[in-house]
């Protein structure tokens, strides 16, 4: 832990820092841009939401290094950031109109200074409010840190539940709706929706009872929770098993409703999502499990699903030389995947003496030629060139006589989910194997694995073989959903994603996957609406993510010991949750 | 026979001469040591046995068959185990997982838990600390360990590297006790050692190795009053 004393000069760093990032997020137009967007309707817009919570989070951190835990240095040290940092908002506001700096900075505009003084004609006046909520927000956030850590959990989650639902509130809406429309009372949803939500989002009245309600959960979960776990613990091992197996049967029923209940549009993020998820989990293999960092991934995405599109194609003849051999997609699939996995070991022998960073270029190169291929004159009369392939035949499943066809992403989403939780099993069997064991032994240190009488050879071309599978089979899927391919999708920035994605959610983690999926690349699709600012407030999110947690969501077990091993000796590591 | 026979090895890294027509013998229940000075060749010898290297020319012959032929992850299974230079512990498992993984090669599950029974009665250092990350345990801790990992897959031969670098004095005279022990048991060591004073009270018979080149070889005893030895790497 850092110095808790109280040291005026850090906390005066702190808040020149806290008002450094308000200035910023004026100068960049995120306070002006979201004015009408609602939190909480007529009463909190999102831009003066993030005003608030800026201070909060500074007053927290502040707090954190030199309250020493108590009530009145805390308070004290909220009140200084609180001022200092809206002063300093305060000063550009004030500044913004004689010295009209529009030229360099668009957003220093009376825009921004009617919101920040409500539209008061008297500038300071009405600077006034600013600094009062600014500063009580950052006394809020500074008390936090010195509450007791029950309360302290209660009370953040209980604010963040209002701030997300509030941000996210027509989706939201849409969801309520769709459930109600589940159990067939579409018109109940209504009233219910008029109640909690305004026109844009939350009603006053909601948000009060989502506070409650969120911070009574919170308070159930953190104080009931740990003795229901003592008492799962204390279950004997069959009945943990069954449990453990009934959550994953729930699971399963949920992902099963799921798409029914979100709608079209979150289904649609939803497929993309289990996409990714499904080459997380070939990668997971490849980087997480045998360490070999392997960057040119996406090149065995593009060959499942090039052979997909090539094998299935109704319109071959349109972009290239060959007559469509116009199969289905269910015998195309092994083929792809089949393809996929004889890539992976072809790239896996010649690499095979390469370590670390060596291997990461080799692999980075492999990615860029097989895209430079697909979009090459050379094998234009095959693969179709710039032009790709169009007319990829969806997925049928034979129906009494007939044929339904999986053409919605709703429908498609069953398809990819089922093959995610392949790949998961599959991963989680090989991870308990002799195959996982060796995997990690040359994770660990390649020569003392050998040394072991672990086969390198064959234990690297194992993973590297099952991970080119998983992501051929993605891939197959992909182009199935979209009915066409181009070189231009099979990018780098599909390798950075994948990859990305598993050190989000945790190395070699197989719940992480699924965590890093729905975080990485559903977490941009949910923020699409703040166009812009979008890939600047996930940045951010990332960042924050990395230094607050390194090891990912949700850790595998040996991840977290090495990254904690300094915090404490853990007698006996929790065993992660398969 | 001899349990392992080096005749006339020779072995480079790249176009670096390393090892230049190196011939030893190690006969079964031996303790035999290989001392010489920084760069003198010892661990490359041991590396050549383990089949990490490959030697030019020469034969490695271990219990009548021809290692310069067979892969090193199979090595192992012929029944000989090393523990590396500078410890090598897979840092991030537990001691359990460590001593797991030594027996790899094995399948006999009711065997391996003895063993790895007997390897806490050899180390019972260990056995308080069977939960905790390799990492985490002190440099002996981590020696002890990689030597009982390599007991772990019961080996008729046992490679050792520089088992006393960088430990305290104290440290060093319990892990060479534990190589009394493990040789009293029946198993055959070859001890590689910077540590000429100690390896040579426990050896049974040493070999001097100078440039790549073995210069010297007799009874430990007889080493231990060798003008020459003694000078050279005793100190006197």
């Amino acid at each position: 832990m850092k110095t808790q004393t109280f040291d005026f000069k850090s906390v005066l760093k702190t808040s020149l820092l806290a008002g450094g990032i308000l200035i910023y997020l004026a100068l960049v137009g995120l306070l002006t841009a979201f004015l009408d967007r609602d939190i909480i309707y007529k009463t909190l817009s999102l831009s003066f939401a993030l005003v608030l919570i800026n201070n909060f989070v500074f007053g927290y951190i502040a707090a954190q290094h030199n309250s020493e835990h108590k009530w009145g240095t805390a308070i004290g040290i909220g009140v200084i950031l609180g001022i200092v940092s809206t002063a300093m908002l305060s000063v550009l506001v004030l500044i913004s109109e004689p010295l009209n700096m529009r030229e360099m900075f668009v957003n220093a505009s009376p825009t921004l200074v009617k919101a920040l003084t409500f539209e008061n004609e008297n500038i300071v006046q009405g600077l006034l409010p600013l600094v009062l909520m600014g500063t009580a927000s950052s006394v809020l956030g500074a008390v936090t840190f010195v509450l007791p850590p029950l309360w302290r959990k209660v009370l953040l989650a209980a604010l963040i539940a209002v701030l997300a639902i509030g941000t996210l509130e027509e989706l939201v809406s849409d969801v309520v709706t769709n459930i109600f429309k589940l159990f067939g009372n579409k018109r109940a949803a209504k009233p219910a929706l008029k109640f909690f939500f305004g026109r844009k989002g939350w009603s006053v009245n909601g948000a009060i009872i989502m506070f409650v309600a969120a911070a009574v959960g919170s308070y159930l979960w953190n104080w009931r929770g740990s003795v229901v776990k003592e008492k799962i613990g204390a279950l004997p091992k069959t009945a943990q098993r069954n449990l453990r197996i009934g959550t994953l049967i729930f699971l399963f029923a949920v992902a099963i409703f799921l798409p029914n209940i979100l709608g079209g549009y979150l289904s649609e993020i939803l497929v993309t999502v289990a996409i990714f998820t499904l080459m997380g989990f070939g990668l997971n293999i490849v980087v997480g499990f045998a360490g070999l960092l392997d960057l040119g991934y996406v090149a065995f995405f593009a060959i499942g699903a090039y052979t997909m599109g090539v094998l299935t194609s109704t319109q071959l003849s349109q972009t290239t030389e060959l007559v469509s051999f116009g199969w289905n997609f269910w015998a195309a699939l092994p083929i792809a995947v089949g393809m996929a996995v004889l890539w992976g070991i072809l790239l896996g022998v010649p690499v095979l003496r390469m370590r670390g960073d060596y291997l990461a270029i080799v692999t980075l190169g492999f990615g860029e030629i097989i895209r430079v291929l697909a979009l090459s004159n050379f094998l234009q009369p095959k693969i179709g060139g710039a032009q790709g392939i169009l007319g990829i035949a969806k997925p049928t499943i034979p129906w009494f006589g007939g044929a339904i066809v999986l053409k919605s992403s709703l429908e498609l989403y069953y398809l990819v989910v089922v093959a995610a939780a392949l790949a998961a099993f599959v991963s989680w069997r090989l991870r308990d194997s002799r195959a996982g064991r060796s995997w990690m032994a040359m994770r660990e240190d390649e020569d003392v694995a050998e040394a072991m009488g672990i086969n390198l050879i064959k234990t690297k071309l194992l993973a590297f073989a099952t991970g080119a599978g998983f992501s051929g089979l993605a891939g197959a899927i992909f182009a199935a959903k979209l009915t066409s391919i181009y070189p231009h999708s099979f990018n780098l920035l599909i390798s950075i994603n994948v990859l990305s994605l598993i050190i989000v959610g945790g190395v070699g983690s197989l719940p992480g996957v699924v965590v890093g999926g729905l975080v990485l690349v559903g977490l941009p699709e949910l923020l699409r609406e703040f166009s812009e600012f979008r890939m600047l407030i996930f940045g951010a999110l990332l960042v924050t993510m990395m230094l607050v947690k390194p090891e990912g969501f949700w850790p595998a077990a040996t991840q977290k010991r090495e990254l904690h091993a300094g915090d404490e000796v853990e007698p006996t590591p929790t065993p992660e949750a398969a | 026979m001899a349990l392992l026979e080096l005749e006339n090895v020779h072995s480079y890294y790249g176009s670096i001469h390393a090892l230049k027509g190196i011939s030893l013998t190690v006969e079964k229940g031996e303790i035999v040591t290989l001392i010489g000075a920084n760069g003198a060749g010892k661990s490359t010898t041991l590396r050549t046995i383990s089949g990490i290297l490959r030697p030019r020319q020469g034969r490695v012959m271990f219990d009548g068959q021809d290692l310069a032929k067979t892969p090193a992850h199979k090595i192992v299974n012929l029944g000989i185990s090393q523990v590396p230079e500078g410890r090598g512990v897979f840092s991030k498992l537990t001691v359990m997982e460590n001593l797991e993984m030594g027996a790899f090669v094995r399948t006999d599950k009711a065997g391996i838990q003895e063993d790895i029974e007997h390897a806490f009665t050899l180390f019972p250092r260990l056995k308080e600390r069977q939960k905790q990350v390799a990492g985490t345990l002190s440099g002996g801790e981590q020696q002890m360990l990689a030597m009982a990992r390599a007991m772990m897959a019961r080996p008729n031969l046992l490679l050792l590297d520089e088992p006393s670098m960088g430990l305290a004095p104290i440290l060093v005279d319990g892990i060479f006790e534990t190589i009394v022990n493990i040789n009293n048991e029946g198993t055959t060591v070859l001890l590689v050692e910077q540590n000429a004073l100690m390896a040579l009270q426990v050896a049974h018979r040493g070999y001097v190795i100078q440039t790549g080149e073995i210069v010297l070889t007799d009874d430990a005893k007889a080493l231990q009053v060798n003008e020459m030895v003694r000078e050279a790497y005793l100190g006197h």
